[in-house]
């Protein structure tokens, strides 16, 4: 029995519930299916994007109150007259609201440290629901009453079972939204979030965007939460928005699974159905009344990371075998358009007089290189003298104090990663960062990102196809093109770290670059795994790649180096070709020490 | 020979799919200088971690002044008597140079000595550079600076073995010279000492034995007198080729 | 409003932004030290005072059982753990702190009728029962997950709080209480009347910074503590463990949320669920600080208090609007001046 047929047979269960299931049960999965949208846009945020949000609640409150404000209140001033006339445009309104909102908190906080943006959206959610229940005009703590029915094309939604499947159409059409989403270019800028910030933002990805994209993404789901939980119980109030719901939706998330979109409906039902059965064996138990189930929650949440952090779904898809669903052959596209190459000899990079100091201490002192194009460039130098400070100002984590870097003759200093990579200049890291769940193939097609143009919108409806074929077909060529095919579609994670480090590079050469900067490539590597990544980089360097390589392993570096220079306490103290530098008696000593 | 102080044998350390340390085995005898010598990135710094505990080994076994540790911890290994010098030196920047010292004796204290004071004086007399700089904050303090407090700092523990991870690193030859000269001395006060060093002429100097350590394995021991004029020590640092 | 009414309002405002102070204290230390945003932190306020007003009340405060609950739970993993590494003296210190303290706490208050002692041993035995809970909280919940992020930390901050209401509302019930006052006096002070529980609450939060002043700047655990916060690797390589170092902040943590708590309940009704908005007060003033700095935390904790004293003069329905919403032009300025997206861990 594979996936697929797991789906049908859910599916063909939804589609009959309304007509094999008491009311009660349908009840409850319309409520399934509200908590399961909000919880999906949790997946999103804390599970894809490794954000997180307790004031989930309150974005569904934006939804509900909007809506009903806007289609009870007579004499709607003229600007909102529009939107008061049809639930539907109450929804768009709601919709922009959200989005506004979640924009703002977006922007005050995305730039700081990971747990700003929860602390921040717990303010907003205390402070929203104290808003809904002191505003004259949304009815204070009595909330609202008298919202009109919905009505699609002429057909009134009055009844719990037609809403049933209005709200599961909406929960499934989001699946399929998110899945889209995260089956593209813009999905995986997102997903590299995990991957780290330095990572992310030297393959072109704008890290603040593709946050802010699925926090507001998260908001909207929630929105449409409340919209449809306004029109489903005609009435609002403030209760189920405050800080306290805007947990239990998280728990739901995390609970189910925050890394996978059915995640989210395991949780919301395994969360919603637990709630009920508490609610009424926990007084009986307890001699006492009260919402106790929030202990139970609580524990069972603390149980969760401690033993399955990842929840529960994946404990459940093992149980169906694997199947349909995983890529197994990249479609044909016509070629990306290419960045002109270098011609052999040009210089690409030049550090002129590079000065870098950390409070006192001078990490870069007047450093100058040069790398051309159709040579491999070697900097090498004692544990300590500066070599890693170099590369993170070369590439742009870093600014150097003073002096100049250029690219291709344009200054580059001070410039963002993802604006360095634009220009054609790819990077490796010392400790490989690629993100081990993914196949290889979207791994390296991250490194393509900023080939590709079409944004979120195309993305959800699967309409940047044709881009997308070229994206990853490019990505294939890559990995053809250093010999990885074999492992194509395997997981980067399963890989043996020889393999993982020329992927690296698979995903520098997706970027179209000319200049190659690898920090450490042959760190870890065994003697065979060596000798193919020298070769490979031989291969590329008569390709008239230029490549800059920070390295350690002396025997690497000697056999493979078209020029070598030596740093020792920030400074250069050599430069020239292997023989040179080897036989030149301040290396020597730089290397082995003297103390006379 | 006498028990050794330190007995390391057959110990392996990955990280992940990577292994750092294929079945080194190293022995530390009383009052001895032993240096661990190695060009970057050969596992020198992880067999310090791994012999104290901060990082796990895989395989092979740690016996620290007899006894066999199993599940090394950092605590315990302290309040036996190791004191290790990081190649980083993690000092408490923005607390002051006597806080800094007062803090190597939080095990000693622990375990209920309370002669801290002199400890601290007999660190300012070997170091008489930290005496002058006792009020100032850490993180003001030269590279030289730093890492005779974080040598001082582990001194104030009075460990029995010392653990000193590149205490050349990034000085200046002078400075590199007056921290050599202080390790060769505390081995008159009976303090062994297993030195990691990149620097390996400096270290050979001051060592009575030595092992030199590429990618993961001893390649070379002996006396440190064979191996100053061991062209293979020379080798295994620049790649001159034919290693064997 | 005239200058009787801003005095009287800033009064309050000081008064409460003292115990927010202490809180923001507490929350900076915490984060400092194990990178947990301590959000049950208000559990132990309302904690606090619930467990004194249970004394005067003539009742066995529900928290008894947790810590007996807990202690039995620590009891047994940390044993179990010793035996396996044959440290037997260390399954006594084990069994002592946690079961043996515990029943012995319990029996006095069972057997001691809490309700006719004076009111200092009533205060000293409600933090008897409650500053545990800490250590124990650490040890079960955070202690296994040291190494996770601070995400994942926080998640079981807040897991932890839901649990801590749930079961506020079983040992207390629905309804507050209020403590007997330390002190029934009042004072005329020019206009102003100040009554002697205010003074106490400033006084014994201001002794209570300066103490804890001393203990970071003067005493070796104290200074393990900053270590630790300062360079956790560091830390260890003097034989500080992290784990000590946890329990300890959370210690001290608690012990002045129960503190605060103990405190407050003579001139607030206290309910099960208070303690969430009073922390979470705290929390704004340890944001203003960055999470890093004691003084403007603790400063911008004061501020709070005033605020919200005067918010709620002007428009009393909106004052936790007005608190909460102070934070986004906090974080809006700590924004513009970050210049690097930060990276996490």
């Amino acid at each position: 029995m594979g996936p697929r047929v797991v789906l049908a047979v859910f599916l063909a269960f939804l589609a009959l519930g309304p007509a094999i299931l008491p009311e009660f049960y349908v009840t409850l999965l319309n409520y399934i299916g509200l908590y399961g949208l909000v919880a999906l846009g949790l997946v999103l945020l804390t599970g894809v994007g490794g954000l997180t949000s307790f004031g989930q609640a309150a974005f569904v409150g934006v939804g509900a109150y909007t809506t009903a404000y806007l289609t009870t209140t007579q004499d709607l001033p003229a600007a909102l007259a529009l939107f008061g006339s049809s639930p539907w445009l109450a929804l768009a309104a709601g919709l922009l609201v959200t989005a506004a909102v979640a924009w703002l908190l977006g922007a005050v906080t995305l730039r700081l440290s990971g747990h700003y943006l929860p602390l921040g959206t717990i303010a907003w959610g205390i402070s929203l629901y104290f808003l809904f229940g002191n505003l004259g005009f949304l009815g204070g703590y009595t909330g609202i009453t008298g919202v009109p029915a919905l009505s699609l094309f002429g057909f009134e939604l009055a009844d719990t079972h037609h809403f049933y499947y209005l709200i599961w159409a909406a929960l499934l059409g989001a699946i399929w939204l998110t899945g889209n989403l995260l089956d593209s270019r813009e999905g995986r800028a997102i997903r590299a979030l995990k991957g780290g910030t330095i990572m992310a933002e030297s393959m072109g990805v704008d890290t603040a965007r593709s946050k802010m994209v699925v926090f507001v993404i998260a908001a909207l789901y929630a929105c449409v939460s409340g919209w449809l939980y306004a029109h489903l119980q005609r009435f609002v109030n403030p209760t189920p928005f405050g800080l306290q719901i805007g947990i239990e939706y998280l728990f739901m998330a995390v609970i189910g699974g925050a890394a996978h979109v059915w995640g989210a409906v395991v949780g919301a039902s395994l969360v919603t159905l637990l709630k009920q059965w508490l609610q009424d064996w926990l007084p009986e138990v307890l001699g006492t009344t009260g919402n106790f189930e929030i202990i139970v929650f609580g524990l069972l949440m603390i149980f969760v990371l401690h033993r399955a952090r990842d929840g529960l779904w994946p404990l459940l898809a093992k149980l169906v075998p694997e199947g349909a669903g995983e890529r197994t052959a990249v479609p044909a596209a016509e070629p990306l358009s290419r960045r002109a190459p270098a011609p052999a000899g040009t210089v690409l990079l030049e550090a002129v007089d590079v000065v870098k100091e950390f409070g006192g201490l001078v990490a870069n002192d007047r450093m100058s290189i040069t790398v051309k194009a159709g040579e491999i460039m070697a900097l090498i130098g004692p544990n300590g003298a500066g070599k890693s400070t170099m590369f993170n100002l070369v590439s742009g984590v870093t600014e150097p104090t003073s002096g100049e870097v250029r690219y291709c003759g344009e200054r580059i200093d001070g410039l963002e990663a993802r604006r360095i990579a634009q220009r054609g200049m790819g990077r490796t890291f010392q400790h490989v960062r690629l993100l081990p769940a993914m196949s290889v193939l979207e791994n390296v097609a991250i490194g393509a990102h900023l080939r590709g143009r079409r944004g979120v919108a195309a993305a959800v409806l699967h309409a940047e196809r044709a881009e997308e074929a070229r994206l990853l077909a490019e990505a294939a060529r890559q990995i053809e093109r250093v010999g990885l095919a074999e492992h194509m579609f395997a997981q980067a994670g399963s890989l043996a770290l020889g393999k993982q480090r020329i992927v690296e590079i698979a995903r520098a050469l997706a970027g179209d670059p000319n200049l190659l900067l690898l920090d450490e490539p042959a760190a870890g590597l065994r003697y065979l795994e060596k000798q193919a990544l020298a070769e490979l980089l031989r291969k590329l360097r008569g390709e008239g790649m230029g490549i800059l390589l920070v390295e350690h392993d002396m025997d690497f570096v000697m056999g493979l180096a078209d020029r070598v220079a030596v740093m020792e306490f920030g400074q250069k103290i050599a430069e020239g070709v292997p023989e040179e530098v080897q036989n030149d008696p301040g290396v020597i000593e730089a290397y082995l020490g003297g103390v006379d | 020979m006498e028990q050794p102080i330190l007995d390391v044998s057959d110990l392996c350390v990955s990280y992940g799919k990577v292994e750092a340390l294929h079945h080194v085995s190293i022995k530390v005898c009383p009052g001895q200088i032993v240096t661990v010598i190695g060009p970057n990135g050969a596992g020198k710094t992880t067999l310090l971690g791994a012999v104290m505990g901060l990082l796990p080994h895989t395989r092979g076994r740690v016996e620290f002044l007899g006894t066999a540790q199993r599940d090394i911890e950092v605590e315990r290994m302290v309040a036996a008597g190791a004191g290790l010098v990081p190649e980083k030196r993690e000092l408490f920047g923005e607390m002051s140079v006597e806080d800094n010292l007062l803090l190597g004796a939080f095990m000693r204290r622990r375990m209920g000595f309370r002669d801290e004071r002199e400890t601290m004086e007999q660190v300012y007399a070997t170091f008489p550079r930290l005496g002058e700089r006792r009020g100032q904050r850490a993180s003001t303090l030269s590279g030289g600076e730093r890492q005779m407090l974080a040598v001082g700092r582990a001194l104030m523990g009075k460990p029995k073995l010392l653990l000193l991870d590149e205490p050349s690193l990034g000085l200046a030859p002078l400075i590199v010279r007056e921290i050599f000269h202080i390790v060769a001395a505390l081995k008159k006060t009976g303090v062994a000492v297993l030195l990691v060093e990149q620097n390996a002429r400096a270290a050979l100097q001051i060592a009575d034995y030595g092992y030199v350590l590429e990618t993961g394995e001893i390649a070379l021991e002996g006396p440190s007198d064979d191996l100053e004029d061991d062209p293979r020590v020379i080798e295994s640092y620049l790649g001159l080729g034919g290693k064997h | 409003m005239d200058l009787q009414i801003a005095l009287l309002l800033g009064q309050d405002g000081i008064v409460n932004g003292a115990v927010y102070a202490l809180l923001a204290l507490a929350l900076v230390l915490v984060f400092a030290v194990t990178r947990v945003i301590f959000i049950p932190q208000g559990e132990f306020v309302a904690f606090g005072a619930l467990t004194l007003a249970s004394f005067q009340a003539g009742k066995t405060p529900g928290t008894l059982w947790l810590l007996i609950g807990m202690g039995v739970a620590v009891a047994a993993i940390d044993s179990f753990s010793a035996w396996q590494s044959r440290r037997p003296r260390r399954i006594l210190q084990v069994v002592g702190w946690n079961l043996a303290y515990p029943l012995l706490v319990g029996a006095a208050i069972r057997y001691g009728a809490p309700q006719e002692w004076p009111l200092a041993l009533q205060v000293l035995f409600a933090m008897a029962v409650v500053v545990p809970l800490g250590p124990m909280i650490y040890r079960l919940a955070y202690q296994p997950l040291a190494e996770a992020s601070v995400l994942v930390l926080l998640i079981v901050s807040v897991a932890i709080h839901m649990a801590l209401v749930g079961l506020g509302l079983l040992f207390f019930g629905a309804e507050g209480s209020r403590t007997t006052p330390f002190s029934d006096a009042s004072f005329q002070l020019g206009d102003l009347m100040v009554n002697g529980q205010s003074l106490w609450v400033v006084a014994a939060s201001a002794a209570l910074i300066v103490v804890l002043y001393v203990f970071f700047e003067r005493t070796l655990y104290g200074k393990a503590l900053r270590a630790t916060a300062i360079n956790r690797t560091g830390a260890r390589l003097m034989g500080i463990s992290t784990t000590m170092a946890g329990k300890l902040s959370f210690l001290l943590a608690v012990g002045i949320g129960a503190l605060s708590g103990i405190l407050i309940a003579p001139i607030t009704t206290v309910y099960y669920d208070t303690g969430f908005l009073i922390g979470l007060k705290g929390f704004v003033g340890a944001i203003v600080g960055g999470m890093a700095s004691y003084p403007v935390a603790a400063a911008g904790a004061v501020l709070v208090g005033l605020l919200e004293s005067f918010s709620s003069f002007w428009a009393s329905a909106f004052k936790e609007v007005i608190v909460f919403t102070m934070i986004i032009p906090v974080l809006v300025w700590r924004s513009l001046t970050t210049h690097h997206v930060e990276e996490d861990e």
